[in-house]
């Protein structure tokens, strides 16, 4: 009795199971049924109680208990048992079980079988799930079939081979004297699987190269026209594209192979036919085979020529696979690519979704600094309408784009907008700190920049990384809107009150994220420096946040409201509406300023460094990457340095804001030490707009000289952050010290007020 | 390298699973219902290459698929092995089932799975392709399913003639015989208990 008669009465009741609960059941019961049986020892339809339980493991239930039953079925002597035995084998064991080192001693027996098929089983299975040990018990087993068998044996016996070398590379060389015999068998499935061996072999051990590079001249002289493998009029395609791609490995970085091949290939390239798919399959394997060995310059522009034609070809196939291909070359071709840019670009207009993905990657890297405009509008206009799986792969690639390409900096902006409202829920993280970094810099474009975001904030507010930076530059720039004037678009006439609503919208919507609702709430507050009338309503927003939920707006809704409290007599001090601020986003942004050190967002660093000649100094708190979020403004202050917090004075020890260092626009001068003719004066300059320079001259009005000037000045580490109008009393001490008249003097000086920093 | 073979219906349900790397079961099955949800989603006319899922390995491995009436045929494979190749191999499967089965459909494949796996195992082998000629596989399948009859020898004989019985097609006894002008009656036989 065949086997497969019970395996279909079982196969109908499964099918004829209405539910799947009763589908269940049914297998549950045949399940029990087949172990029951297998506890057996001996019995009759053993080889039917397999192949059931073969089809219940496809369907997706547990069959682990086969395993042993086919550990047995494999030591059977009768064929349709062995053959059972191992299709179980194949699919119920693997390397990690301990059953399949069970068979490897009836594998090995199955070897040396007389019987064809029952080698051809044993190969079979060694090839699908053979270990790195058994794979090494067995190889001397497996040379020798590979020389001594008819060819149908040797054909599975090279495949077996190659599975081998790829678990034990050692055992390489073994076969490498068999594999170079068989390149000069006849028969096509030998020849293909020889192929396939000598590729592995030269892809693990390239000396091997050399060798082979005469016989497979001879092979392909031998592979001539054979009707029986003909596939719709191209002699053996499967077989030419694997000769193909061992080609491409030969010649890969060897010019003396390349040479040789160029002929070659030129005439598989002209004479193959293309208008049918076979014809491309090996079109396509001499044009890659011609672009990764070093070919010369004619072979290659036909190559590339070749995949020209596939983009215009109609079938969808062609052109996915043509793209790929254009992909691999696109760094080191780039001209002859570009030559095709205009189809590409089509491509991305295709409805299939492999195709766009394909035109995506290769229309990114065409973009170069002359075709960047009209580039980008394509990409943008792909990126409103690509699916969504594309969209953040788009967005990443349009910011890279336009960061090494912009032609202006307006451009930048604008391009940089439109993304945040098309795709703004995909773009990633640093997309926020880093478009807050650009504004700050084209400080021309400010204007221009806070009223096109208040626009883009008034249409849409659910997109965060928009809302975030409209916050922000709303917050920054809230005067220029305020004034209404813009020279580079039409302004829009906004009132104080519009403004309010817009922030106050973001601070309720649902929408918002945390560090969105963060970012409106500084923004807020940031506004009542710039604004008049309306003060009591940002003082009344605020102070509802301080019993808000949310910690981080809590924490700082209560120092803002204390700020209103305590400070409100700076408010207007005239130096600050007029200076910007220095923003310090990211915590990697390194301020080159005088004496002072790089920013730390987190805790602010209050520390005793008047230990100028100690030199020692007190360790950085660093604080976690704060990437998006806005920096946060801090409680409490660090313990050391309580004195310094004198030196801060004005400000409470418990509530020590971040501050912000404000930038000086003038330059005026004041003599900060004045002591028997010698004089240390100290200017101020603002040098860019994330420096500020502070000069300090010293000039000696006596008579006699002074040798060994030192000057030492130290000034207090503070922990910087956009988030604030408000500044810190910044003190500076002077150590000076000199001969003079060949006596030593030694001055500390404190500078509290800075020429352009009011108290 | 051919990672996996799956052929599957158009509601998902697996007709064939061949996998030449080792996953667990939960994996598998997982796959094949991964598998389904990306190719049941593909227009008619769009190509045949897909980027593969997460699970069965990144970005190496692509999904080559062809669809036949109410079959998906899906090879996942990696890069080593040529996208339009592949194509030609499914085509050349397929056509040696038709071959084998006279006229191919999902019945076939369904209640035949075993016979499927053994043309596939002639075909591919430890996700290598071995064997390409039609012909070629086809005389090999038939000549190991004649060793696996002739092997069942007299044990098999009762079954094989109650099979043969009960396919025989009988015609039925006609009432009525007319030769020509003459119309002569059958007596009714009597029946035999």
């Amino acid at each position: 009795m065949s086997p497969s008669v019970p395996l279909q009465e079982m196969i109908r009741a499964i099918r004829s199971a209405r539910t799947q609960c009763e589908e269940r059941g049914v297998i549950q019961r045949e399940c029990a049924t087949i172990r029951a049986q297998f506890r057996q020892a001996d019995n009759e339809g053993r080889s039917h109680n397999l192949a059931k339980l073969l089809y219940v493991h496809m369907l997706g239930y547990p069959a682990h208990f086969g395993q042993m039953e086919c550990v047995r079925m494999i030591a059977s002597p009768r064929y349709s048992e062995k053959r059972v035995g191992y299709l179980g084998a194949m699919m119920l064991l693997d390397e990690k079980q301990d059953a399949s080192l069970l068979i490897t001693n009836s594998i090995k027996n199955d070897l040396a079988n007389s019987n064809q098929y029952v080698q051809s089983l044993a190969l079979c299975t060694l090839a699908c799930m053979g270990s790195a040990e058994m794979c090494r018990d067995l190889a001397p087993e497996i040379n020798r079939l590979l020389r001594a068998s008819n060819s149908y044996i040797k054909k599975k016996a090279a495949l077996c081979a190659v599975h081998i070398v790829r678990k034990v590379q050692d055992l390489g060389e073994l076969f490498a004297p068999s594999a170079r015999c068989l390149l000069t068998e006849k028969n096509h499935g030998v020849l293909h699987g020889a192929v396939v061996l000598i590729t592995e072999l030269c892809e693990c051990n390239p000396e091997s190269l050399e060798l082979v590079l005469i016989r497979w001249c001879q092979c392909l002289v031998i592979s001539g026209y054979s009707p029986d493998h003909d596939v719709a009029g191209i002699s053996d395609p499967f077989l030419q594209v694997r000769i193909l791609r061992l080609l491409r490995i030969l010649g890969h970085n060897n010019e003396a192979a390349s040479d040789a091949m160029n002929d070659l290939l030129a005439q598989v390239a002209t004479n193959t036919d293309s208008t049918k798919t076979v014809g491309n399959a090996v079109l396509y394997e001499t044009v890659l085979t011609v672009l990764d060995i070093k070919s010369e310059s004619g072979l290659r522009v036909l190559a590339v020529n070749i995949l020209g034609r596939f983009l215009l070809n109609n079938d969808r196939n062609i052109r996915y696979i043509a793209m790929i291909s254009l992909q691999k070359i696109v760094g080191t071709d780039h001209n002859a690519v570009q030559r095709h840019r205009g189809t590409i670009v089509d491509c991305l207009k295709d409805q299939d979704a492999s195709v766009k993905r394909r035109a995506l990657e290769l229309s990114l890297a065409l973009v170069s600094a002359s075709n960047i405009r009209s580039m980008m509008k394509e990409l943008l206009s792909f990126l409103s309408s690509c699916p969504p799986e594309l969209r953040s792969q788009t967005a990443s690639g349009i910011f890279i784009a336009a960061e090494r390409y912009a032609p202006s900096q307006r451009w930048h902006i604008d391009t940089i907008l439109h993304v945040l409202t098309t795709a703004g829920g995909d773009v990633r993280d640093e997309t926020v700190p880093n478009l807050i970094q650009l504004i700050t810099n084209t400080s021309e474009l400010h204007c221009y920049t806070v009223h096109k975001l208040y626009r883009a904030l008034h249409n849409d507010i659910s997109q965060q990384p928009l809302v975030q930076v409209a916050c922000w530059c709303i917050g920054e720039y809230g005067d220029l809107l305020l004034r209404g004037e813009c020279q580079e678009m039409e302004p829009v006439q906004v009132t104080e009150d519009d403004v309010l609503d817009v922030l106050e919208a973001v601070l309720q919507s649902h929408m918002s994220s945390p560090s969105t609702r963060g970012f409106a709430l500084t923004a807020t507050m940031k506004l009542s420096t710039r604004i008049t009338e309306n003060v009591d309503r940002i003082r009344s927003i605020v102070s509802i946040y301080g019993s808000c939920i949310d910690v981080e707006l809590q924490q700082r809704a209560v120092e803002y409201n204390a700020l209103f409290k305590k400070y409100d007599h700076m408010r207007y001090s005239t130096e600050w509406l007029g200076q910007r601020f220095l923003v310090f986003v990211c915590s990697t942004f390194v301020v080159q300023s005088a004496g002072l050190s790089p920013p730390i967002c987190g805790f602010p660093q209050v520390c005793d460094l008047l230990d100028l000649l100690g030199g020692s100094e007190p360790p950085l708190q660093s604080s976690p990457a704060l990437g998006s979020t806005a920096p946060l403004p801090v409680g409490t202050a660090g313990t050391a340095g309580g004195d310094l917090l004198d030196l801060l004075g004005g400000l409470e020890p418990t509530a020590i804001m971040t501050v912000l260092l404000s930038v000086f626009s003038v330059a005026p001068t004041v003599s900060v030490y004045d002591k028997d003719g010698v004089t240390v004066t100290l200017s101020c300059e603002k040098q860019s707009d994330s420096g500020l320079s502070i000069t300090l001259t010293a000039s000696n009005s006596t008579d006699s000289d002074i040798r060994g000037f030192t000057l030492q000045a130290a000034v207090p580490k503070v922990c910087i952050s956009s988030s604030f109008s408000f500044q810190v009393n910044l003190k500076m001490r002077l150590r000076i010290s000199y001969t003079s008249q060949g006596s030593a003097v030694q001055d500390t000086v404190q500078v509290d007020s800075f020429p352009g920093l009011g108290h | 390298m051919i990672k996996a073979i799956l052929i599957f219906n158009n509601h998902g349900k697996p007709r064939l699973s061949k996998f030449y790397e080792h996953y667990n079961e939960d994996t598998e099955q997982q796959i094949i219902r991964e598998t389904f949800h990306l190719v049941s989603k593909r227009d008619e006319n769009v190509c045949n290459f897909l980027e593969g899922g997460m699970l069965i390995g990144g970005s190496d491995y692509k999904l080559i698929y062809r669809h036949y009436a109410t079959l998906y045929f899906v090879f996942c494979v990696d890069s080593s092995e040529s996208e339009l190749g592949i194509l030609d191999l499914i085509q050349v499967f397929v056509e040696t089932l038709d071959k084998c089965f006279e006229n191919v459909c999902e019945l076939d494949l369904i209640f035949h799975v075993d016979k499927v796996h053994n043309i596939l195992a002639e075909m591919v082998m430890g996700g290598m392709v071995l064997e390409t000629n039609m012909n070629e596989i086809i005389t090999q399948v038939d000549a190991q399913n004649k060793m696996e009859k002739s092997e069942a020898g007299i044990a098999g004989a009762p079954a094989r003639a109650v099979s043969a019985v009960k396919n025989m097609n009988l015609p039925e006894m006609p009432r009525n015989i007319n030769i020509g002008d003459i119309s002569i009656k059958v007596p009714n036989l009597p029946s035999f208990k």
